[in-house]
């Protein structure tokens, strides 16, 4: 009995604290909802319903050619974590030489660095670079920024979960060391390369203190950079700054609730093994 | 235990190791593309900022003057250090407390047997994969002074508005709440992962033994949960004393300088004030800082890991 009067008070509370958690959506909703001029609380719903701050956010924001910016920048930056993370993370998981051990404690010390600190002199070389303006340097620096955290992950799981065994199977059959990498341990590191692209990858899409300083040209804007111009100039319009926010917010919305168990267990299992 | 098998297994596999050392290799060259990447895009800059902290240079010409240590003392004179060195770190200690506390809480939550768990850790996760941009704007939306959620809220029930977000006393504090907000998702993850790897048994026992559900709490969950606190208090400083996005979406750092971090300083030094070799080595400060407190939390929380 009093067990049961325990789990409904515990159900109550966690109602209680999932609305509480809902409200910024829920604001969000409304004012995307209201047209210009309506000044009616955020708490109310309007009384009549038109879908008219999308359609003029959609037509205005460039929130196409954004989602195509991100895409292809957290894509990049992607395949770089993890072709050149899993490289590098292999002798420093199996290979104790001092050099390897001297190595794998240079990546931890950048991990605290923060990358921040680096911006100044970093601008000035990718203007030296003529690299400003280009989604290339957007995908070299977001991979530098999470190459430290990459090599950790994977080689906490190299050295932790992949068997030592098989890989001396394959080179008494005489496979060399690139094809031990990439044709047996490579294929097994798919559950700690979930984790990689979940951390690092929902980073970088939102990335915005890298894009504001290196991709200040409109056509290469970032979906985070498009939201900051599109609320500056629509700062008095705050219904079309909603919509275009809560389309922003879209693409990644939805991986997230059809991927919700790979995002739960990819966090869980970096953090552990990391 | 950890000790104990590493040390047999040194003993029993003495002779092969020597042997594999010899004959052992670096390979280096597979490592080779990830460092040249990390030292172009993060050591060089890192250490050539610290080459501009002596310099005067405004961020465009083509030269600059050494000035020596002008700058630094420059810094330590400046009044806005100060407030923006206690924003930066009540941003990062302050959102790491809340973060801790609450994330702990709501993982306990969920990880009893109640209905609805996956909906509330749907809601309670889902800020963490949107922009904190973004999300700064929404809590514009709540903040504002005219026409804001908040204000509407207070002035139905009949009192006068708060201007929130325009009250250099108070705009620091509604920076971590967003903060806190927007990434206790990840703390509650950790911590529930953190929850169910803990056996039954030894709640069992501790029930058998008459132990109050506090004492159970204080004595078997807390030290099991050590490594998931070392992670998720390093992971949330490192977060808070970064803090830029959130800042620049609610506050633009402002009334003045009352809401600036150190991220958020250092890039209106760059662009707006074009004063590049102040930017740099306020960047030198903030690195110090965040070097000196996410080594001494790494210290702290490891210790206590290993007397639990």
């Amino acid at each position: 009995m009093r067990n049961k009067t325990a789990k409904y008070l515990l159900t109550a509370l966690a109602v209680f604290i999932t609305l509480i958690h809902a409200i910024p959506f829920y604001i969000l909703i409304t004012t995307s909802l209201k047209v210009r001029g309506d000044f009616s609380s955020r708490w109310a719903l309007p009384d009549y319903f038109t879908l008219e701050n999308f359609a003029i956010a959609w037509e205005s924001a460039n929130l196409d050619r954004a989602l195509m910016n991100s895409t292809l920048i957290t894509g990049g930056a992607a395949v770089i974590l993890i072709i050149l993370g899993s490289m590098a993370a292999y002798p420093l998981a199996r290979r104790n030489t001092k050099l390897n051990k001297g190595v794998l404690i240079l990546f931890v010390a950048i991990m605290v660095v923060p990358p921040l600190t680096a911006l100044v002199p970093l601008y000035q070389m990718v203007v030296g670079l003529g690299l400003m303006n280009t989604r290339t340097i957007a995908i070299l620096v977001n991979a530098a920024a999470f190459m430290p955290l990459t090599i950790f992950l994977y080689s906490g799981f190299i050295r932790s979960t992949i068997p030592k065994e098989l890989e001396e199977a394959a080179k008494i059959d005489g496979c060399s060391t690139m094809g031990i990498f990439f044709r047996i341990v490579f294929p097994l590191l798919k559950p700690v390369t979930a984790s990689v692209l979940i951390i690092a990858c929902v980073f970088i899409w939102n990335d915005y203190q890298f894009a504001i300083f290196f991709l200040q040209s409109s056509d290469v804007h970032t979906l985070t950079v498009t939201m900051d111009s599109y609320f500056t100039e629509n700062q008095n319009n705050l219904g079309l700054v909603a919509s275009a926010a809560f389309m922003a917010m879209i693409p990644m919305a939805i991986l997230f609730l059809f991927l919700q168990k790979y995002f739960i267990a990819g966090l869980s299992s970096g953090a552990v093994k990391g | 235990m950890a000790e104990l098998t590493e040390k047999g297994q040194v003993a029993s596999t003495k002779k092969p190791k020597n042997y594999t050392v010899t004959k052992e290799k670096s390979l280096w060259w597979m490592y080779l593309p990830a460092i040249a990447l990390v030292t172009l895009f993060i050591v060089y800059p890192f250490f050539n900022g610290l080459r501009i902290s002596f310099t005067d240079w405004d961020g465009f010409s083509q030269t600059s003057n050494f000035v020596g240590l002008d700058q630094y003392t420059r810094m330590f004179s400046d009044p806005t250090t100060w407030t923006v060195v206690r924003n930066t770190l009540l941003y990062g200690i302050g959102s790491t407390i809340l973060q801790n506390v609450i994330g702990l809480g709501y993982a306990l939550l969920l990880n009893s047997k109640i209905k609805m768990r996956t909906l509330t850790r749907t809601v309670i996760y889902l800020p963490v994969i949107i922009s904190p941009l973004i999300m700064g704007y929404i809590f514009y939306l709540i903040f504002a002074f005219q026409n804001g959620a908040l204000n509407d809220a207070i002035t139905f029930f009949g009192f006068n508005p708060v201007n929130a977000l325009g009250n250099p006393s108070v705009n620091p504090y509604i920076i971590v709440l967003v903060n806190t907000y927007q990434f206790v998702g990840i703390a509650m993850i950790i911590y529930l992962a953190g929850l169910q790897s803990i056996s039954r048994d030894f709640y069992e026992a501790a029930d058998i033994d008459g132990a109050s559900p506090w004492q159970q709490f204080k004595s078997i969950t807390l030290p099991l949960l050590a490594p998931s606190i070392t992670i998720n208090v390093v992971l949330n400083i490192i977060g808070g004393l970064k803090l830029f996005d959130v800042i620049i979406a609610l506050t633009g750092g402002g009334p003045g300088n009352a809401s600036q971090s150190s991220s958020t300083f250092m890039y209106s030094l760059y662009f707006s004030r074009q004063d590049a070799g102040y930017a740099a080595t306020q960047g030198v400060l903030v690195a110090f800082i965040i070097l000196i407190i996410s080594l001494l939390a790494l210290w702290y929380f490891k210790r206590k890991e290993i007397e639990a």
